[in-house]
């Protein structure tokens, strides 16, 4: 018989009140797990849908003062499309997606529009896995998780992110003011420029500028306009925390020469939400480690003050207070690790199936969180019955022998 | 041997001080055999868990050999008290949860002897006390005096030179106590300083003398070989 062996006889005795500490522990463990398991892939999906907002930063020539965000490419000011190549090549993290912008007049069944050159992504991102690193060789965007099948989006939705994904250098997107106006829709032929452009798609209504720009590929809008190798604004989409992180600096130290502005409500927006998730996640964590903490301590001192006959006759017959100190918080330490395991497996349980009707999410297990459920679990076993188990390691053997 | 020199034990109570244990003196020579007699609240319980390196002394020296026990750190009084001393209890104190076997186990266990050893020498013990066929059997489903036969099999799993008994027949019946008192007795003859607690003249006359202690006190050391009984309350 070891020491260990002790423990476990004990506990198995007395299975009715070990249970309830257990059951304390368990809960929390659970619901804390299946509130962080949700509230990540909750967090995830909210990057996903404001990732679609748009760009939270903007690239301008010095001199332009942001008036609004949707305009922030009208100007006469330009700056060089290298600045793209260098912000793809560069190691700025958090740059999610790049969309360098001109725009230039053009006249549609006598009314005036803009034409506004887009770069598609495919073309940067082909220079980044021909240079081999930059910031689109790496697979994951904001809210992106593995395993998580992306629903595969349209041009239409694609130009509502201010990114497209691929651009033939005849095509051509409409805004919703433009169709309704000319009447062209989509599979038309149109001429911008003096050349003839095919419409791939026409935009839904976004009640913006947006709604009156023809999208062509830039370097055919460069080329047409005779303004060279030149853009008016390059939009950003940059992950939350790292803006928070100081993308804005990154970017400002890389190009000196441009004025790098925040879409701060957007930014801001990121934040708020994820902080709150995180804030609710911790608000869980205290009432775990406060009522958990709570049941553990007080079944471990209702269990020492009921076993200081058994506790002061081990210590007549030679166990000493470090052995009395360590039999009960191996004790707390099973309680913990048990209660850790089950928590972790019933909350992803919990969550994998309940996350999807509760918070409209899909949800997937997190290995990740075992190991901070054990964690959390143990060290909230162990201080809770570390004051319990001095106690008892100080007990006067004496006063647990009535008898003598 | 085992000397108490002016040994004083005093309790805070709420009333005030209570002397448990006035100057005592006594001398407890190797293989003696000492019944501690006196009227409830003498203090004979006091002066056993002061000899048993339970209970520190509010002044004076305990010395068991040739060291003072109450100088050596906690530690190092749990493993003088582990190898040298065994109690035996009124109402036995066994561990409800763990078997006949697992109970004589426990010091070996504490004391961290090897697991095959322990067995045997559990199993070599109950057999002696006579309780080879109940070594499974659970306090609960053992009867007053097999309950008492595991804890004298329990004291002697370390094999202590001192045995300190508390009322050891107290709640038995005739029959099981006269046993219980043989085993004393050839606990003592194989060398062992007894040490019995009892209000029974039937243990203080076995004894080689009786300590009558009065008022925490010792109203008379007995001498060897004198009619132990005489002295019992």
């Amino acid at each position: 018989m070891r020491i260990y062996d002790i423990v476990m006889r004990e506990i198995l005795e007395r299975k009715s009140q070990m249970m309830m500490s257990f059951i304390a522990i368990f809960l929390g463990i659970t619901a804390v797990i299946a509130i962080k398991n949700i509230s990540y892939f909750s967090e995830k999906a909210v990057e996903r849908e404001l990732d679609t907002l748009g760009a939270n930063v903007l690239i301008l020539p010095k001199s332009v003062t942001l008036q609004d965000y949707y305009s922030a490419d009208l100007h006469d000011e330009v700056i060089p499309e290298e600045y793209v190549l260098r912000l793809t090549m560069s190691d700025v993290e958090g740059v999610d997606n790049l969309s360098p912008k001109l725009c230039v007049p053009v006249e549609l069944s006598d009314r005036n529009f803009t034409l506004t050159g887009i770069l598609p992504k495919s073309e940067f991102s082909a220079k980044s896995a021909w240079a081999g690193a930059g910031i689109f060789g790496r697979p994951l965007g904001c809210g992106v998780v593995e395993g998580l099948e992306e629903k595969p989006e349209d041009k239409k939705t694609l130009v509502r992110k201010r990114v497209i994904e691929t651009l033939e250098a005849d095509e051509t997107l409409i805004g919703a003011d433009v169709a309704a106006t000319t009447g062209i829709g989509e599979g038309d032929s149109l001429e911008l420029l003096g050349q003839p452009f095919k419409v791939i798609a026409v935009l839904p209504e976004t009640g913006t500028v947006d709604d009156s720009r023809v999208f062509a590929h830039l370097h055919t809008v460069q080329e047409l306009s005779g303004q060279g190798e030149v853009v008016n604004a390059i939009e950003v989409v940059g992950c939350c925390k790292q803006i928070a992180a100081g993308l804005v600096d990154d970017i400002n130290t890389l190009l000196p020469d441009a004025k790098v502005v925040t879409v701060t409500q957007i930014a801001k927006a990121q934040l708020t939400i994820n902080e709150m998730l995180r804030k609710v996640s911790l608000a869980f964590i205290g009432i775990i480690v406060v009522v958990g903490g709570a049941s553990i301590a007080n079944y471990m001192y209702s269990n020492v003050s009921e076993r200081r006959r058994e506790i002061g006759t081990m210590m007549a017959l030679g166990a000493t207070p470090s052995q009395v100190l360590w039999m009960l918080l191996f004790k707390a330490a099973l309680l913990g690790i048990v209660g850790g395991l089950t928590g972790y497996a019933t909350g992803t349980l919990l969550a994998v199936n309940l996350g999807p009707q509760f918070a409209g999410v899909p949800v997937l297990p997190m290995p990740m969180l075992l190991g901070w459920a054990l964690g959390l679990s143990l060290l909230v076993a162990l201080a809770a019955s570390y004051f319990p188990a001095r106690r008892a390691a100080n007990l006067d053997p004496c006063i647990c022998l009535q008898e003598v | 041997m085992i000397a108490l020199e002016q040994v004083t034990k005093q309790y805070r109570h709420r009333r005030g001080e209570v002397v448990g244990l006035d100057s005592v003196d006594l001398r407890i020579d190797r293989g003696e055999f000492i019944a501690l007699v006196g009227p409830s609240g003498s203090g004979k319980s006091t002066l056993l868990l002061v000899l048993g390196t339970m209970m520190s002394p509010t002044s004076g020296r305990v010395v068991v050999g040739d060291t003072s026990v109450y100088d050596l750190s906690v530690a190092r009084r749990t493993q003088l008290r582990r190898a040298k001393i065994g109690f035996v209890f009124q109402t036995f104190n066994l561990i409800p949860y763990l078997t006949a076997l697992q109970n004589v186990q426990l010091p070996l266990a504490l004391a961290g002897v090897a697991v095959s050893e322990q067995v045997s020498r559990a199993s070599e013990l109950l057999e002696r006390v006579g309780l080879a066929e109940r070594m499974d059997h659970k306090p609960s489903e053992l009867s007053i005096g097999q309950q008492q036969r595991v804890a004298l099999a329990r004291t002697l799993a370390n094999d202590p030179e001192i045995i300190l008994a508390d009322e050891p027949t107290g709640n038995l019946d005739p029959d099981t106590r006269t046993q219980i008192l043989q085993f004393f007795q050839e606990f003592n003859q194989e060398g062992k300083t007894v040490v019995i607690v009892t209000h029974d003249p039937a243990v203080a006359e076995m004894a080689h003398r009786s300590v009558r202690i009065v008022d925490g006190r010792i109203a008379h050391p007995g001498i060897a070989g004198q009619e132990s009984a005489a002295y019992v309350a």
